[in-house]
């Protein structure tokens, strides 16, 4: 890749990273709770933003990061005092500065409009501070130019009678910024025919010297048709720590570089120093020789690496293969009769033990903290609040829960439509609220925790509660459930999640039509998680997520179909029974019903399902898995045998091979056989298809 | 052509380093770098003959005016070149610099005809 083209990807990167650094800062200015150096990382993730946009040539992007960061900068300077209204304009810059991002990595057009109006505001706010700051300049300041340096050689031959005469006395301070004297006189020659006096008469004896004095000067004579400026350009950067004469060599005159005539030191430079105005001295000694900033939550980073996600894939396949190898190891042994007090049983325990850490290990290293999603959404929650008028703090809990990086990244849609969800459906308007005995302002938390091996993340509100009786009604006219059915409080907030679901009377343009909810479900059931709502009538919701920490490993149960292998994952297996024959009884043509204590769920055989050929298939004689599915409903697997219960390396298939309907995945058994891992949801879709069952009646219950 | 450089780069963004070093590089010159001021005392303690050292102003733990300081306190580091990479064309930010004993300034945004003018402007 070009190397250009590296930097730029890397520069979006880090403007990713010191995005989410800049939101995190300006939301804990927006509660109060920074301190200098929260407001110095803000100022410095605009700063390096900018920093690196100027380079690529995103103009627009520049101009825009400048006004932020100039009252970024008379913040933490304390020149402006952060107000919420302050803060407020700043949270807009910073969505806007991301937007600039976003399009510029896009290379889309940046937007319009929106963007001058917070520029304005911005300018407000630091034009309240500096009332005559001509800091706006600032943008084509930046072009000092020290390319004028690499003038060539261009010395005409006759000796010209232009030209101009220096006088140069450095001071020790010069020599303290490790500014070098014969450097400047060398780029001095550059400019045209020069000569040079060095004028030691102040130098003492040699035992009255002192190192850090300066006791030389020089008089100096360059020759030819040169701007005054490209002279300054060359002592710009010791202006200030020297004395400096320059003056036109008189027409007349010859160029005399005889000390005795030229002019004395004079006291007044020639450039005024009144330009490179001196600060107070406090300026300088403000700055301790160690300024070593107070490291605040975001300062404490440990040192870490930047690794390729893909060496890292790499890195858990081959454990993963590790793992099978170890398996088949295991099974070789257990088959070779070898007693199981022997060393090899031991060592291989051993090895057991270790794999299992190792796998952990290497699992924990694909593992990222939930903060990346989570930080998106501070700024949904305030552009939804716009929207609907209402009133919404977000809180944040739990956002440094780590969970397996695919996890994370698929977790960012469905979360973001709960929360609309959330805010348009569940709050009230702060006048409803208020008349209701609530703040007017409502609380929506988002929090992550672990929880037995999976990741819980939950949503509530202190929002009005699912209206149970306006979801049973919808429920009704939608035909989704029979006018006179009875359901528990608990089944009638779950029927939100079927497909097609409204609540909304009045369709909104945040949650959209409502179908949210049962893609919610669906996302969240295909990472291998569930949904829970708990819900209170007046005092709000609560959606709980679990979810597996990791897709790449599964624990699973190894079923026999024919001479088939399979695995279920667990996290959808309720129950696994020995059916009796009277509790399968057959409905309609070629469907059978499992009876599990007082309720009916459709049974299927995997084996026809999957269209395995195996001898005549007793279910009485096999075993019933009862699988539920979080979209889909319940269903009653039927099975030859169970195995027994395994973690397994999962091996995608749509990557080797292609996709199967009913099969999710495979992997390696320890015998070293493929077994297919089976997808309880496409398998209840296939058997409704089979059965032309409705969605509706998946199950039927037995009484009430 | 003069040789090559020892130059030590301490800038916090990655972007900026990763400029610096293409651009100094295909100049000639070799490159150290460091994330922050601290970062920088520390690999600048580390290579004894660095020529030339080329800083940020705004970085965290230890920002340039600091780090220039803390260079030049070592009298060993007296004569090292410390060229600030700026965007700020206000005087007096540029006048603290040099307060803490910076050499000279590069103002962003740089190519690298630029930087290399100015890094053979102090060191030769």
């Amino acid at each position: 890749m070009d190397p250009m083209e590296a930097i730029k990807q890397t520069y979006f990167q880090e403007s990713d990273e010191l995005l989410l650094a800049m939101e995190e800062g300006l939301i804990a200015m927006n509660n109060g709770e920074a301190n200098d150096e929260t407001i110095n990382a803000v100022f410095r993730a605009v700063h390096s933003i900018k920093g690196g946009g100027g380079a690529f040539g995103f103009d627009q992007l520049v101009k825009f990061a400048h006004g932020l960061e100039t009252v970024l900068d008379d913040i933490r300077s304390h020149k402006l005092e952060t107000t919420p209204e302050i803060t407020r304009v700043l949270l807009k810059a910073g969505d806007m500065l991301s937007d600039f991002v976003a399009a510029v990595r896009e290379g889309h057009a940046v937007p319009e409009g929106h963007a001058d109006e917070i520029a304005a505001e911005l300018a407000n706010l630091s034009g309240n501070s500096h009332a005559s700051d001509s800091d706006s300049g600032d943008i084509e300041g930046l072009d000092f130019n020290p390319t004028l340096i690499s003038f060539e050689e261009s010395s005409p031959a006759a000796p010209c009678q232009k030209g101009w005469r220096i006088r140069f006395v450095p001071h020790p301070a010069l020599y303290a910024k490790a500014n070098e004297p014969i450097l400047l006189i060398r780029e001095l020659s550059r400019l045209g025919p020069l000569d040079v006096v060095c004028d030691y008469a102040n130098l003492p004896d040699l035992a009255a010297i002192e190192p850090y004095q300066s006791y030389f000067a020089w008089d100096l004579v360059v020759r030819g048709e040169i701007e005054r400026g490209a002279i300054e350009d060359v002592f710009d950067f010791v202006m200030g720590d020297c004395d400096l004469e320059i003056n036109e060599l008189t027409s007349g005159a010859q160029a005399e570089t005889d000390p005795s005539v030229l002019p004395q030191k004079s006291e007044a430079p020639s450039k005024p120093v009144a330009a490179e105005s001196l600060p107070p001295p406090s300026a300088a000694l403000g700055a301790k020789p160690l300024v070593v900033a107070t490291e605040g939550k975001a300062g404490a980073a440990k040192p870490t690496i930047r690794v390729d996600l893909e060496k890292v894939d790499r890195l858990v396949n081959l454990v993963g293969e590790l793992v099978i190898t170890q398996a088949m190891l295991s099974q070789q042994v257990h088959d070779s009769n070898i007693p199981a007090n022997s060393p090899v049983n031991t060592a291989l325990e051993e090895l057991d033990l270790l794999l299992r850490e190792l796998q952990e290990s290497v699992m924990a290293i694909r593992t990222q903290p939930v903060k990346s999603v989570f930080q998106r959404m501070p700024r949904l929650m305030r552009e939804l609040a716009a929207q609907t008028n209402k009133q919404v703090r977000l809180l944040l809990e739990g956002e440094s829960t780590e969970v397996d990086n695919t996890v994370v990244e698929r977790l960012s849609e469905p979360l973001t439509h709960m929360i609309r969800n959330a805010v348009d459906h569940g709050l009230e308007t702060p006048d409803d609220r208020v008349a209701a005995g609530k703040p007017a302002e409502g609380t929506v938390t988002l929090s992550a925790c672990h929880n037995s091996g999976r990741i819980v993340i939950e949503l509530s509100d202190d929002g009005r509660g699912i209206d149970r009786e306006r979801v049973r009604a919808k429920a009704i006219e939608k035909g989704l459930i029979a006018a006179n059915a009875v359901l528990t409080d608990e089944e009638t907030d779950n029927l939100i999640f079927l497909p097609g679901f409204s609540t909304a009377n009045q369709i909104s343009n945040i949650s959209g039509r409502g179908v949210g909810m049962d893609v919610v479900r669906r996302s969240i059931s295909e990472l291998g998680g569930k949904v829970v709502i708990s819900s209170s009538p007046g005092k709000g919701s609560r959606f709980s997520l679990s979810l597996p920490l990791t897709l790449a490993v599964l624990n699973g149960m190894v079923i026999t179909v024919g001479d088939q292998t399979f695995v279920l994952p667990l996290t959808h297996i309720a129950e696994s029974m020995r059916p009796k024959p009277a509790e399968i009884s057959p409905f309609g043509a070629s469907n059978h019903l499992l009876r599990i204590r007082n309720s009916y769920v459709p049974f299927a055989d995997i084996g026809r399902l999957l269209g395995i050929e195996r001898g005549a298939y007793v279910p009485s004689n096999g075993v019933a898995i009862l699988v539920e599915s979080q979209g889909s409903g319940r269903l009653a697997l039927g099975a030859d045998n169970i195995l027994g219960q395994r973690q397994v390396v999962i091996k995608s298939f749509e990557n080797n091979y292609r996709p199967i309907p009913g099969i999710a995945a495979a992997t390696i058994l320890g015998d070293g056989r493929v077994a297919l891992i089976l997808d309880v949801d496409a398998l209840i879709g296939l058997c409704r298809e089979k059965s032309g069952m409705s969605s509706k009646i998946v199950e039927r219950k037995t009484g009430t | 052509m003069t040789m090559g450089k020892l130059i030590l780069t301490v800038d916090d963004s990655r972007t900026m380093r990763d400029m610096l070093k293409l651009a100094l590089s295909e100049g000639g010159h070799t490159v150290i770098q460091a994330d922050d001021g601290i970062h920088g005392a520390e690999v600048l303690a580390q290579n004894a003959s660095v020529d030339v050292i080329i800083t940020d102003i705004n970085m965290p733990r230890m920002d340039g005016y600091g780090f220039i300081e803390h260079v030049r306190q070592n009298p060993v580091n007296r004569t090292i070149p410390i060229l600030v990479l700026t965007t700020e064309s206000d005087p007096e930010k540029r006048q603290r610099a040099r307060d803490a004993g910076a050499t000279g300034w590069i103002v962003k945004p740089f190519n690298a005809e630029k930087l290399l003018a100015a890094v053979h402007h102090v060191a030769g």
